[in-house]
Protein backbone atom coordinates (compact mmCIF):
# COMPACT_ATOMS: atom_id res chain seq x y z
CA UNK A 1 0.00 0.00 0.00
CA UNK A 2 1.18 3.49 -1.21
CA UNK A 3 -0.30 5.06 1.64
CA UNK A 4 -1.63 4.28 5.26
CA UNK A 5 -3.18 6.44 7.82
CA UNK A 6 -4.23 5.43 11.11
CA UNK A 7 -6.82 7.09 13.40
CA UNK A 8 -5.20 10.28 12.93
CA UNK A 9 -6.43 13.24 14.62
CA UNK A 10 -5.97 16.95 14.67
CA UNK A 11 -7.22 19.91 16.17
CA UNK A 12 -6.58 23.68 16.26
CA UNK A 13 -6.57 26.34 19.43
CA UNK A 14 -9.76 28.81 19.06
CA UNK A 15 -11.07 31.13 21.10
CA UNK A 16 -13.43 28.84 23.07
CA UNK A 17 -10.77 25.77 23.39
CA UNK A 18 -8.90 23.49 21.20
CA UNK A 19 -11.48 22.75 18.06
CA UNK A 20 -10.87 19.06 16.74
CA UNK A 21 -11.00 18.89 13.05
CA UNK A 22 -10.22 15.50 12.08
CA UNK A 23 -11.32 12.79 14.16
CA UNK A 24 -9.31 9.69 14.07
CA UNK A 25 -9.24 9.10 10.35
CA UNK A 26 -8.31 5.97 9.13
CA UNK A 27 -7.66 5.24 5.14
CA UNK A 28 -5.58 3.71 2.66
CA UNK A 29 -4.31 4.38 -0.64
CA UNK A 30 -2.94 2.12 -3.03
CA UNK A 31 -0.12 2.90 -5.73
CA UNK A 32 -1.95 4.63 -9.40
CA UNK A 33 -5.51 4.44 -7.25
CA UNK A 34 -7.21 7.80 -7.40
CA UNK A 35 -9.65 8.85 -4.51
CA UNK A 36 -11.74 11.69 -3.90
CA UNK A 37 -12.18 13.41 -0.67
CA UNK A 38 -15.78 15.44 -0.54
CA UNK A 39 -17.25 17.50 2.23
CA UNK A 40 -18.72 20.67 3.34
CA UNK A 41 -16.18 23.34 4.19
CA UNK A 42 -14.91 23.07 7.69
CA UNK A 43 -15.39 19.11 7.60
CA UNK A 44 -11.01 18.46 7.52
CA UNK A 45 -10.11 17.77 3.97
CA UNK A 46 -7.91 19.78 3.21
CA UNK A 47 -6.32 19.43 6.97
CA UNK A 48 -5.88 15.99 6.29
CA UNK A 49 -4.33 16.82 2.44
CA UNK A 50 -1.78 18.72 3.89
CA UNK A 51 -0.99 16.73 6.99
CA UNK A 52 -0.17 14.11 4.47
CA UNK A 53 1.87 16.42 2.59
CA UNK A 54 4.04 17.47 5.66
CA UNK A 55 2.60 20.49 5.23
CA UNK A 56 1.12 20.33 8.42
CA UNK A 57 1.65 18.50 11.40
CA UNK A 58 -0.60 15.54 13.44
CA UNK A 59 -1.52 16.00 17.11
CA UNK A 60 -1.81 11.71 16.95
CA UNK A 61 -1.79 8.65 14.88
CA UNK A 62 -0.41 7.53 11.81
CA UNK A 63 0.83 8.33 8.47
CA UNK A 64 2.66 5.80 6.63
CA UNK A 65 3.82 7.14 3.14
CA UNK A 66 6.30 4.76 0.84
CA UNK A 67 7.35 2.94 3.73
CA UNK A 68 8.06 6.36 5.47
CA UNK A 69 6.17 7.40 8.92
CA UNK A 70 5.23 11.17 7.87
CA UNK A 71 4.69 12.11 11.62
CA UNK A 72 7.88 11.19 12.68
CA UNK A 73 9.79 13.66 10.69
CA UNK A 74 11.45 17.30 11.06
CA UNK A 75 10.99 20.51 9.36
CA UNK A 76 14.11 18.83 7.10
CA UNK A 77 12.32 15.61 6.52
CA UNK A 78 9.06 17.26 5.28
CA UNK A 79 10.52 19.37 3.08
CA UNK A 80 12.38 16.64 0.93
CA UNK A 81 9.08 14.25 1.34
CA UNK A 82 7.30 17.15 -0.76
CA UNK A 83 10.08 17.80 -2.64
CA UNK A 84 10.46 13.69 -3.84
CA UNK A 85 7.70 11.86 -2.48
CA UNK A 86 4.66 13.74 -3.26
CA UNK A 87 3.32 16.94 -5.41
CA UNK A 88 0.66 19.16 -4.47
CA UNK A 89 -1.68 21.07 -6.83
CA UNK A 90 -2.95 24.05 -4.80
CA UNK A 91 -6.41 25.99 -5.68
CA UNK A 92 -4.14 29.27 -5.80
CA UNK A 93 -1.58 27.77 -7.91
CA UNK A 94 1.48 28.87 -5.84
CA UNK A 95 3.89 29.58 -8.83
CA UNK A 96 6.70 31.42 -8.40
CA UNK A 97 6.38 34.81 -10.07
CA UNK A 98 10.23 35.81 -10.59
CA UNK A 99 10.17 32.81 -12.84
CA UNK A 100 9.73 31.78 -15.91
CA UNK A 101 6.36 29.08 -17.14
CA UNK A 102 9.93 26.67 -18.38
CA UNK A 103 11.41 27.33 -15.04
CA UNK A 104 8.41 26.74 -12.76
CA UNK A 105 7.51 23.54 -14.63
CA UNK A 106 11.05 22.01 -14.07
CA UNK A 107 12.26 23.85 -10.62
CA UNK A 108 10.44 20.62 -8.69
CA UNK A 109 12.13 18.61 -10.63
CA UNK A 110 15.36 19.94 -10.16
CA UNK A 111 14.91 20.40 -6.26
CA UNK A 112 14.06 16.61 -6.14
CA UNK A 113 17.11 15.68 -8.14
CA UNK A 114 15.10 14.05 -11.31
CA UNK A 115 15.29 17.37 -13.58
CA UNK A 116 14.34 15.56 -17.36
CA UNK A 117 13.92 18.25 -20.09
CA UNK A 118 12.33 15.69 -22.39
CA UNK A 119 9.47 15.28 -19.58
CA UNK A 120 9.23 18.65 -18.96
CA UNK A 121 8.98 19.81 -22.69
CA UNK A 122 6.06 16.22 -23.42
CA UNK A 123 4.21 17.74 -20.05
CA UNK A 124 4.56 21.03 -21.45
CA UNK A 125 2.81 20.07 -24.69
CA UNK A 126 0.26 17.67 -23.23
CA UNK A 127 -1.00 20.40 -21.35
CA UNK A 128 -0.55 23.32 -24.68
CA UNK A 129 1.69 25.07 -22.17
CA UNK A 130 4.62 25.09 -25.31
CA UNK A 131 3.33 28.99 -26.62
CA UNK A 132 3.95 30.01 -23.23
CA UNK A 133 7.40 28.82 -21.33
CA UNK A 134 8.70 31.71 -21.82
CA UNK A 135 6.14 33.82 -20.31
CA UNK A 136 6.00 34.72 -16.37
CA UNK A 137 2.96 33.27 -14.18
CA UNK A 138 0.96 37.05 -14.60
CA UNK A 139 0.96 36.91 -18.18
CA UNK A 140 -1.53 33.49 -18.09
CA UNK A 141 -4.91 33.01 -17.38
CA UNK A 142 -6.07 30.94 -14.32
CA UNK A 143 -6.67 28.01 -16.46
CA UNK A 144 -3.08 28.34 -17.78
CA UNK A 145 -1.71 28.75 -14.54
CA UNK A 146 -3.12 25.63 -12.55
CA UNK A 147 -1.73 23.34 -16.29
CA UNK A 148 1.44 25.48 -15.59
CA UNK A 149 1.24 23.63 -11.55
CA UNK A 150 0.46 20.58 -12.60
CA UNK A 151 2.71 20.00 -14.94
CA UNK A 152 5.13 21.42 -12.39
CA UNK A 153 3.92 18.28 -9.47
CA UNK A 154 4.13 15.45 -12.37
CA UNK A 155 7.53 16.77 -14.00
CA UNK A 156 8.64 16.05 -10.50
CA UNK A 157 7.72 12.36 -10.97
CA UNK A 158 5.90 11.86 -7.38
CA UNK A 159 4.21 8.78 -5.88
CA UNK A 160 1.41 10.66 -4.87
CA UNK A 161 -0.02 13.82 -6.37
CA UNK A 162 -2.11 15.42 -3.78
CA UNK A 163 -4.84 18.05 -5.87
CA UNK A 164 -6.49 20.41 -3.26
CA UNK A 165 -9.64 21.98 -5.12
CA UNK A 166 -7.27 22.19 -8.02
CA UNK A 167 -10.27 23.74 -10.46
CA UNK A 168 -11.81 26.01 -7.42
CA UNK A 169 -10.58 28.98 -9.44
CA UNK A 170 -11.24 28.17 -12.28
CA UNK A 171 -14.82 28.48 -14.72
CA UNK A 172 -16.78 25.44 -15.16
CA UNK A 173 -15.19 24.66 -19.25
CA UNK A 174 -11.74 25.50 -18.16
CA UNK A 175 -12.04 22.80 -15.00
CA UNK A 176 -13.41 19.89 -17.10
CA UNK A 177 -10.70 20.22 -19.14
CA UNK A 178 -7.95 20.72 -17.05
CA UNK A 179 -9.08 18.10 -14.90
CA UNK A 180 -9.71 15.98 -17.81
CA UNK A 181 -5.78 16.76 -19.13
CA UNK A 182 -4.47 15.86 -14.81
CA UNK A 183 -6.01 12.83 -14.63
CA UNK A 184 -4.60 11.46 -17.97
CA UNK A 185 -1.39 12.82 -17.04
CA UNK A 186 -1.21 11.19 -13.54
CA UNK A 187 -2.41 7.67 -14.89
CA UNK A 188 0.13 7.79 -17.40
CA UNK A 189 2.57 8.36 -14.77
CA UNK A 190 1.39 5.64 -12.31
CA UNK A 191 0.83 8.06 -9.52
CA UNK A 192 -1.75 7.87 -6.86
CA UNK A 193 -3.53 11.06 -6.67
CA UNK A 194 -5.71 12.27 -3.56
CA UNK A 195 -8.00 14.96 -4.46
CA UNK A 196 -10.21 17.57 -2.32
CA UNK A 197 -13.20 19.19 -3.85
CA UNK A 198 -16.40 20.22 -3.55
CA UNK A 199 -17.86 19.14 -7.13
CA UNK A 200 -19.91 16.17 -6.99
CA UNK A 201 -19.02 15.74 -10.71
CA UNK A 202 -15.39 16.01 -10.38
CA UNK A 203 -15.21 13.52 -7.43
CA UNK A 204 -17.17 11.19 -9.75
CA UNK A 205 -14.19 11.04 -12.18
CA UNK A 206 -12.13 9.49 -9.29
CA UNK A 207 -12.10 5.69 -8.73
CA UNK A 208 -12.63 6.20 -5.00
CA UNK A 209 -14.84 8.67 -2.68
CA UNK A 210 -15.10 9.53 0.62
CA UNK A 211 -16.87 11.79 2.63
CA UNK A 212 -15.53 13.62 5.54
CA UNK A 213 -18.27 15.05 8.22
CA UNK A 214 -17.01 17.34 11.15
CA UNK A 215 -13.43 15.29 10.73
CA UNK A 216 -14.81 11.84 10.65
CA UNK A 217 -15.40 9.42 7.17
CA UNK A 218 -18.51 8.75 6.09
CA UNK B 1 -22.17 62.73 3.30
CA UNK B 2 -19.73 65.86 4.67
CA UNK B 3 -17.19 66.86 1.67
CA UNK B 4 -14.06 65.57 3.76
CA UNK B 5 -12.18 69.00 2.39
CA UNK B 6 -14.71 71.19 4.67
CA UNK B 7 -13.11 69.21 7.51
CA UNK B 8 -11.29 70.91 10.01
CA UNK B 9 -7.83 69.95 10.80
CA UNK B 10 -6.73 67.78 13.55
CA UNK B 11 -5.86 70.54 16.30
CA UNK B 12 -4.05 70.80 19.60
CA UNK B 13 -6.25 70.03 22.77
CA UNK B 14 -3.64 70.00 25.52
CA UNK B 15 -1.24 67.68 27.50
CA UNK B 16 -2.14 64.71 29.58
CA UNK B 17 -1.11 65.65 33.53
CA UNK B 18 1.62 63.00 32.65
CA UNK B 19 2.68 64.12 28.96
CA UNK B 20 2.90 67.81 30.81
CA UNK B 21 4.94 66.31 33.34
CA UNK B 22 7.58 64.79 30.96
CA UNK B 23 7.94 67.64 28.85
CA UNK B 24 8.81 70.00 32.31
CA UNK B 25 11.54 67.44 33.26
CA UNK B 26 12.95 67.40 29.66
CA UNK B 27 13.27 71.27 29.79
CA UNK B 28 14.29 71.57 33.06
CA UNK B 29 17.34 68.92 31.26
CA UNK B 30 18.26 70.54 28.39
CA UNK B 31 18.35 74.25 30.46
CA UNK B 32 20.77 72.41 32.66
CA UNK B 33 22.67 70.61 30.21
CA UNK B 34 22.90 74.30 28.64
CA UNK B 35 24.51 75.86 31.68
CA UNK B 36 26.77 72.98 31.43
CA UNK B 37 27.83 72.79 27.88
CA UNK B 38 26.16 75.77 25.21
CA UNK B 39 28.51 78.85 24.58
CA UNK B 40 27.56 81.99 25.94
CA UNK B 41 26.83 84.96 24.25
CA UNK B 42 30.53 86.20 25.19
CA UNK B 43 32.44 82.87 24.36
CA UNK B 44 30.89 83.61 20.88
CA UNK B 45 32.00 86.81 20.24
CA UNK B 46 35.12 86.37 21.65
CA UNK B 47 35.98 83.35 19.61
CA UNK B 48 35.60 85.60 16.10
CA UNK B 49 38.62 86.90 16.00
CA UNK B 50 40.19 83.36 16.58
CA UNK B 51 38.05 81.77 13.85
CA UNK B 52 38.62 85.14 11.23
CA UNK B 53 42.22 84.86 12.08
CA UNK B 54 42.37 80.71 11.39
CA UNK B 55 40.51 81.04 8.25
CA UNK B 56 43.15 83.93 6.93
CA UNK B 57 46.09 81.57 7.75
CA UNK B 58 43.90 78.73 6.15
CA UNK B 59 43.43 81.01 2.62
CA UNK B 60 44.93 80.47 0.21
CA UNK B 61 44.83 77.03 0.27
CA UNK B 62 47.80 75.12 -1.11
CA UNK B 63 47.83 74.01 -4.07
CA UNK B 64 51.89 72.61 -4.86
CA UNK B 65 52.11 70.25 -6.98
CA UNK B 66 53.82 68.02 -5.41
CA UNK B 67 51.21 68.56 -2.54
CA UNK B 68 47.97 67.78 -4.67
CA UNK B 69 50.15 64.65 -6.01
CA UNK B 70 50.83 63.09 -1.96
CA UNK B 71 46.67 64.27 -1.40
CA UNK B 72 45.77 62.61 -5.05
CA UNK B 73 47.16 59.30 -3.58
CA UNK B 74 45.64 59.31 -0.32
CA UNK B 75 42.43 60.00 -1.96
CA UNK B 76 42.37 56.98 -3.76
CA UNK B 77 43.54 55.35 -0.84
CA UNK B 78 40.55 57.02 1.15
CA UNK B 79 38.50 55.52 -1.85
CA UNK B 80 39.90 51.94 -1.97
CA UNK B 81 39.26 51.85 1.99
CA UNK B 82 35.81 52.57 1.32
CA UNK B 83 35.29 50.70 -1.98
CA UNK B 84 36.96 47.31 -0.11
CA UNK B 85 35.35 47.84 2.88
CA UNK B 86 31.84 48.20 2.07
CA UNK B 87 32.02 45.88 -0.40
CA UNK B 88 32.92 43.22 2.18
CA UNK B 89 30.19 44.52 4.13
CA UNK B 90 27.72 44.16 1.50
CA UNK B 91 28.68 40.64 1.01
CA UNK B 92 28.85 38.89 4.56
CA UNK B 93 25.71 40.75 5.71
CA UNK B 94 23.40 38.81 3.61
CA UNK B 95 24.26 35.54 5.18
CA UNK B 96 24.19 37.63 8.43
CA UNK B 97 21.10 39.25 7.99
CA UNK B 98 19.74 35.78 6.34
CA UNK B 99 20.27 34.65 9.93
CA UNK B 100 18.98 37.43 11.79
CA UNK B 101 15.89 38.18 9.86
CA UNK B 102 12.29 36.88 11.80
CA UNK B 103 10.73 33.95 10.22
CA UNK B 104 12.99 33.53 7.64
CA UNK B 105 16.58 32.27 9.40
CA UNK B 106 17.79 29.00 9.19
CA UNK B 107 18.31 29.35 12.94
CA UNK B 108 14.74 29.88 13.98
CA UNK B 109 14.45 31.81 17.26
CA UNK B 110 18.10 32.03 17.17
CA UNK B 111 17.89 34.95 15.07
CA UNK B 112 17.65 37.03 18.05
CA UNK B 113 21.36 36.61 19.06
CA UNK B 114 22.52 37.44 15.51
CA UNK B 115 20.56 40.77 15.48
CA UNK B 116 22.00 41.61 19.31
CA UNK B 117 25.09 40.88 17.41
CA UNK B 118 24.12 43.48 14.48
CA UNK B 119 23.23 46.09 17.19
CA UNK B 120 26.34 45.52 19.09
CA UNK B 121 28.08 46.57 15.68
CA UNK B 122 25.87 49.44 14.95
CA UNK B 123 26.00 50.63 18.33
CA UNK B 124 30.02 51.22 18.70
CA UNK B 125 30.64 54.12 16.86
CA UNK B 126 33.21 53.96 13.44
CA UNK B 127 35.84 55.57 15.21
CA UNK B 128 36.04 53.43 18.06
CA UNK B 129 36.18 50.36 16.12
CA UNK B 130 38.76 52.46 14.12
CA UNK B 131 40.74 52.57 17.65
CA UNK B 132 40.47 48.97 18.09
CA UNK B 133 41.56 47.59 14.90
CA UNK B 134 44.54 50.21 15.02
CA UNK B 135 45.20 48.86 18.59
CA UNK B 136 45.17 45.20 17.18
CA UNK B 137 46.32 45.37 13.59
CA UNK B 138 48.49 48.15 13.46
CA UNK B 139 48.43 51.73 11.82
CA UNK B 140 47.26 52.29 8.42
CA UNK B 141 44.67 51.04 5.37
CA UNK B 142 44.13 47.90 6.84
CA UNK B 143 42.82 49.03 9.95
CA UNK B 144 40.83 51.40 8.26
CA UNK B 145 38.92 48.84 5.87
CA UNK B 146 38.11 46.53 8.82
CA UNK B 147 36.61 49.35 10.29
CA UNK B 148 34.18 49.96 7.34
CA UNK B 149 33.26 46.21 7.25
CA UNK B 150 32.41 45.90 11.03
CA UNK B 151 30.65 49.33 10.48
CA UNK B 152 29.03 48.28 6.82
CA UNK B 153 27.80 45.01 8.56
CA UNK B 154 26.25 47.02 11.34
CA UNK B 155 24.18 48.91 8.54
CA UNK B 156 23.16 46.62 5.90
CA UNK B 157 22.72 43.67 8.50
CA UNK B 158 19.23 45.45 10.25
CA UNK B 159 18.54 46.55 6.87
CA UNK B 160 18.86 43.46 5.02
CA UNK B 161 17.32 41.78 7.81
CA UNK B 162 14.61 44.08 7.73
CA UNK B 163 13.72 43.53 4.13
CA UNK B 164 14.21 40.10 4.60
CA UNK B 165 11.24 39.61 6.81
CA UNK B 166 9.24 42.36 4.70
CA UNK B 167 9.39 40.12 1.12
CA UNK B 168 6.43 38.77 0.11
CA UNK B 169 5.12 35.31 1.41
CA UNK B 170 3.04 33.76 -1.27
CA UNK B 171 6.45 33.08 -3.29
CA UNK B 172 7.83 31.64 -0.19
CA UNK B 173 5.27 29.35 0.69
CA UNK B 174 5.11 28.44 -3.07
CA UNK B 175 8.46 27.03 -2.66
CA UNK B 176 8.04 25.68 0.55
CA UNK B 177 5.00 23.59 -0.41
CA UNK B 178 7.14 22.02 -3.22
CA UNK B 179 10.08 21.04 -0.92
CA UNK B 180 12.40 23.43 -1.38
CA UNK B 181 14.35 24.22 1.54
CA UNK B 182 15.41 27.36 3.57
CA UNK B 183 18.28 28.08 1.17
CA UNK B 184 16.18 27.65 -1.84
CA UNK B 185 13.57 29.97 -0.44
CA UNK B 186 16.00 32.93 0.08
CA UNK B 187 17.26 32.46 -3.60
CA UNK B 188 14.12 31.86 -5.26
CA UNK B 189 11.43 33.80 -3.62
CA UNK B 190 13.35 36.58 -1.03
CA UNK B 191 16.51 37.74 -3.03
CA UNK B 192 14.03 38.52 -6.38
CA UNK B 193 11.68 40.38 -4.48
CA UNK B 194 13.98 42.91 -2.12
CA UNK B 195 16.60 43.27 -4.56
CA UNK B 196 16.01 46.97 -5.09
CA UNK B 197 15.32 47.35 -1.47
CA UNK B 198 19.00 45.76 -1.21
CA UNK B 199 20.84 47.81 -3.62
CA UNK B 200 19.50 50.65 -2.24
CA UNK B 201 20.72 49.87 1.20
CA UNK B 202 24.50 48.92 0.02
CA UNK B 203 24.56 52.31 -2.19
CA UNK B 204 23.48 54.09 0.86
CA UNK B 205 26.19 51.94 2.49
CA UNK B 206 28.62 52.98 0.10
CA UNK B 207 28.11 56.63 0.79
CA UNK B 208 28.23 56.22 4.67
CA UNK B 209 31.77 53.91 3.97
CA UNK B 210 33.09 57.35 1.84
CA UNK B 211 31.76 59.73 4.59
CA UNK B 212 33.41 57.89 7.52
CA UNK B 213 36.75 56.32 5.53
CA UNK B 214 37.76 60.29 5.24
CA UNK B 215 37.62 60.61 9.14
CA UNK B 216 38.95 57.39 9.89
CA UNK B 217 42.56 58.45 9.48
CA UNK B 218 42.54 60.87 12.55
CA UNK B 219 42.84 57.64 14.64
CA UNK B 220 45.94 56.42 11.83
CA UNK B 221 43.53 54.19 9.76
CA UNK B 222 44.82 55.31 6.51
CA UNK B 223 43.55 57.45 4.29
CA UNK B 224 42.87 61.57 3.94
CA UNK B 225 41.89 62.27 7.15
CA UNK B 226 45.88 61.03 8.48
CA UNK B 227 47.19 64.19 6.17
CA UNK B 228 44.57 66.17 7.73
CA UNK B 229 45.70 65.04 11.30
CA UNK B 230 49.20 66.08 10.22
CA UNK B 231 48.36 69.17 8.82
CA UNK B 232 46.73 70.45 11.98
CA UNK B 233 49.32 69.09 14.35
CA UNK B 234 52.32 71.31 12.33
CA UNK B 235 50.01 74.01 11.92
CA UNK B 236 50.21 73.62 8.35
CA UNK B 237 46.82 75.42 7.56
CA UNK B 238 46.60 75.97 3.98
CA UNK B 239 47.81 72.23 3.92
CA UNK B 240 44.43 71.49 5.92
CA UNK B 241 42.20 74.10 3.87
CA UNK B 242 43.01 72.19 0.21
CA UNK B 243 42.50 68.64 2.28
CA UNK B 244 39.24 69.70 3.61
CA UNK B 245 38.06 70.69 -0.01
CA UNK B 246 39.73 67.76 -1.13
CA UNK B 247 36.67 65.77 1.41
CA UNK B 248 34.24 67.96 0.25
CA UNK B 249 34.80 67.13 -3.42
CA UNK B 250 34.92 63.48 -2.35
CA UNK B 251 31.75 63.02 -0.57
CA UNK B 252 29.78 65.61 -3.08
CA UNK B 253 31.07 63.20 -5.89
CA UNK B 254 29.93 59.63 -4.28
CA UNK B 255 26.54 61.48 -3.33
CA UNK B 256 26.28 62.74 -7.10
CA UNK B 257 26.86 59.04 -8.45
CA UNK B 258 25.06 57.45 -6.15
CA UNK B 259 21.55 59.53 -6.27
CA UNK B 260 22.04 58.58 -9.89
CA UNK B 261 22.37 55.09 -9.43
CA UNK B 262 19.23 55.41 -7.28
CA UNK B 263 17.15 56.80 -9.92
CA UNK B 264 18.12 54.72 -12.32
CA UNK B 265 17.02 51.47 -9.95
CA UNK B 266 13.88 53.48 -9.29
Amino acid sequence: MLLQIDTLTKSYAGPDGPTEVLRGISLSLAAGETMALTGESGSGKSTLLHLVGGLDTADSGSIRLDGQEVTRLDDTGRAALRRGTVGVVFQQFNLIPSLSVAANISFQARLAGRADQARADRLAEALGLTAHLAKYPEQLSGGQQQRVAIARTLAAQPRLVLADEPTGNLDEATAAVVIEEMLALVHETGAALMMVTHSPALAARAQRRLHLRQGRLE
Amino acid sequence: MADRRLEAPGRFTGFSPLNFALLVALGAVVLASMGKVAPSPQQLVDGVPGMVNLVGRMLPPNTEPAFLARIGLRILETFQIALVGAAIGILLSLPIAWCAARGVSPLGRGNVVVKAFISFLRTVPDLVWALIFVASIGLGAVAGTMTIVVDTIGFCGRFFAEAMEDAEKEPQEALSAIGAGRGSILVGAILPDIMPSLINSSLFALEKAVRSSVVLGLVGAGGIGQELKVAFDLFQYRNASMIILAIFAIVLLMELCTDKLRARIQ
